[in-house]
């Protein structure tokens, strides 16, 4: 594996788009040293002592948000979680600006932020003088979950550079995709996007990916095949027929895998709808790296988390 | 301009080890309940070829692990770019073992400190002892070396030099002294 010696510069982590090749390989090399502090049995290091991280989690989230908590505590840094808009001074109108100002006037490092819009983070980072990580922005990036499927790749593959990695379902309203494939076309992955017609962004193609309406042809080849969560909650207007007939097309059942490589990887950013985009079989079976991921997670927001806070301003 | 002086050639050295390794045997009545962890990256490399001696000795294996003490440091949220992180290995149980901990320069103390308290992170030793393939003085905190390779006595305008071959290609010890700026 490639050893790096770029250093961190940057205040934020809002998305990977903005990031090169050799930051992205920086803090996949910084986060394999972290993983084995999860497996102590003090799992625990003074290394962020006295910085103050304060979550704001504006939309719901329960394994970024648990994720994000335990990297902090157990890089020894003092936190707080406020989630939702109902508790907050957003529900009595005050703008996200305004709050985001007072909390920064309380001497907080770093802030870990999801929010339903686009943008919402590049916005703050704009103005304020914390660090701003981008835990997931509308449908516009999730860098860090990206991140850590780069790291599980990385891991079980050995390599990124000319895997295929596949990506099925909804890439429309998927800030997991988006991240993705700005992080694995710049470590020189094939990516391939597959879903029905209309969950597929118009011209996705010029941001280098190759795109297929053939659940089967996706699935043919592929190293990594991420699967992506018909997202419910997103759907105002209906995009396919049924979940029973999405299911049909582009599930991933068993059957469908015997296309696959033998050692293809199945990965999955939660929460799985068990039955629409997976097949529980192939979700909990030898091909699936889900649980992976998520114990990677952690390692890698712990990387973040540090080169952030140690970044030259 | 910078003046550069050899302190240990590479037979030295072979002999500063098996030196350290016999101390380590007497001190502690052979090699039982002995476990050696190498500071990274010097120490580790020194601590490995300390094991490789003890064992010759004893014929049996000793136990070595690897130490990053890097998010221990008290410096981290000062030096502005992050030192790099390796990794801590230590794949076994140091509950009630004598640890060495070895390290290729002993300097202000300070990584030793980092290095104990993060030992204790991981279990209640029985004992620590430090092994130092060089100590050079000018110590911070209140620590001294169980074990010392060399002593070589610097300024602090000087720096010791531990070159391995693992790393450098080469085994040799230099005193390197930096010109008046």
């Amino acid at each position: 594996m490639t050893t790096t010696k770029t250093k961190w510069t940057k205040k934020d982590l809002l998305g990977l788009k903005d990031l090169s090749r050799e930051e992205i390989l920086l803090i996949l090399d910084t986060a394999k040293g972290f993983c084995e502090i999860s497996k102590r049995p003090i799992k625990k290091v003074p290394a962020l002592r006295g910085r103050t991280v304060v979550n704001l989690f504006l939309e719901p989230s329960t394994r970024t948000r648990v994720s994000f908590e335990l990297a902090e505590k157990r890089l020894s840094a003092d936190n707080l979680t406020f989630s939702g808009t109902s508790s907050s001074s957003l529900a009595k109108g005050e703008t996200l600006k305004d709050m985001a100002r007072n909390i920064e006037a309380m001497n907080v490092d770093l802030i870990v932020m999801r929010h339903t819009s686009s943008g919402a983070p590049h916005r703050l980072a704009r103005y304020l003088r914390p660090g701003i990580v981008n835990a997931g922005d509308g449908i516009n990036e999730h860098p860090t979950q990206a991140l850590l499927d780069m790291f599980t790749i990385r891991e079980k593959k050995k390599k990124i550079e000319g895997l295929k990695v596949s990506f099925i379902g909804d890439i429309l309203h998927s800030r997991v995709a988006r991240s993705n494939i700005w992080g694995l076309t710049k470590l020189g992955a094939e990516v391939t996007v597959c879903g029905p017609k209309t969950l597929l962004p118009v011209d996705i193609e010029s941001l280098g990916v190759r795109v297929t309406y053939d659940v089967d042809r996706a699935i043919e080849g592929a190293d990594a095949i991420t699967l992506l969560r018909i997202q419910l909650e997103r759907q105002k207007e209906s995009f396919f027929p049924s979940l029973r007939e999405y299911m049909q097309t582009f599930g991933i059942t068993r059957e469908r895998l015997e296309r696959a490589k033998r050692d293809v990887i199945i990965m999955h950013p939660g929460p799985i709808n068990r039955g629409v985009e997976l097949a529980d079989d192939v979700a909990d079976g030898e091909y699936s790296v889900i649980l992976d991921q998520v114990t990677n997670g952690v390692a890698v927001r712990m990387a973040v988390l540090y080169l952030l806070s140690g970044a030259r301003s | 301009m910078e003046n550069i002086r050899k302190v240990l050639d590479s037979d030295e050295m072979e002999r500063v080890i098996t030196r350290i390794a016999h101390e380590i045997l007497e001190r502690n009545h052979g090699s039982g309940d002995v476990v050696l962890i190498g500071i990274r990256t010097g120490g580790a490399h020194i601590a490995e070829r300390i094991r490789k001696k003890i064992e010759s000795i004893e014929k049996k294996s000793v136990p070595l692990g690897l130490l990053d003490i890097t998010l221990y440091r008290d410096d981290l949220t000062e030096i502005g770019a992050q030192p790099e992180i390796k990794g801590t290995e230590i794949p076994f149980d140091m509950n009630g073992k004598i640890v060495i901990l070895v390290d290729d320069v002993l300097f202000t103390g300070r990584t030793v400190r980092c290095a104990i308290d993060q030992l204790i992170d991981f279990g209640r030793p029985r004992a620590i002892q430090l092994a130092a393939f060089v100590d050079r003085g000018h110590r911070e905190l209140p620590i001294k070396a169980d074990y010392v390779g060399k002593n070589i006595p610097t300024s602090l305008d000087e720096e010791v030099k531990v070159y391995l071959m693992e790393e450098a290609g080469k085994d040799e010890v230099c005193l390197v002294a930096k010109g008046n700026k």
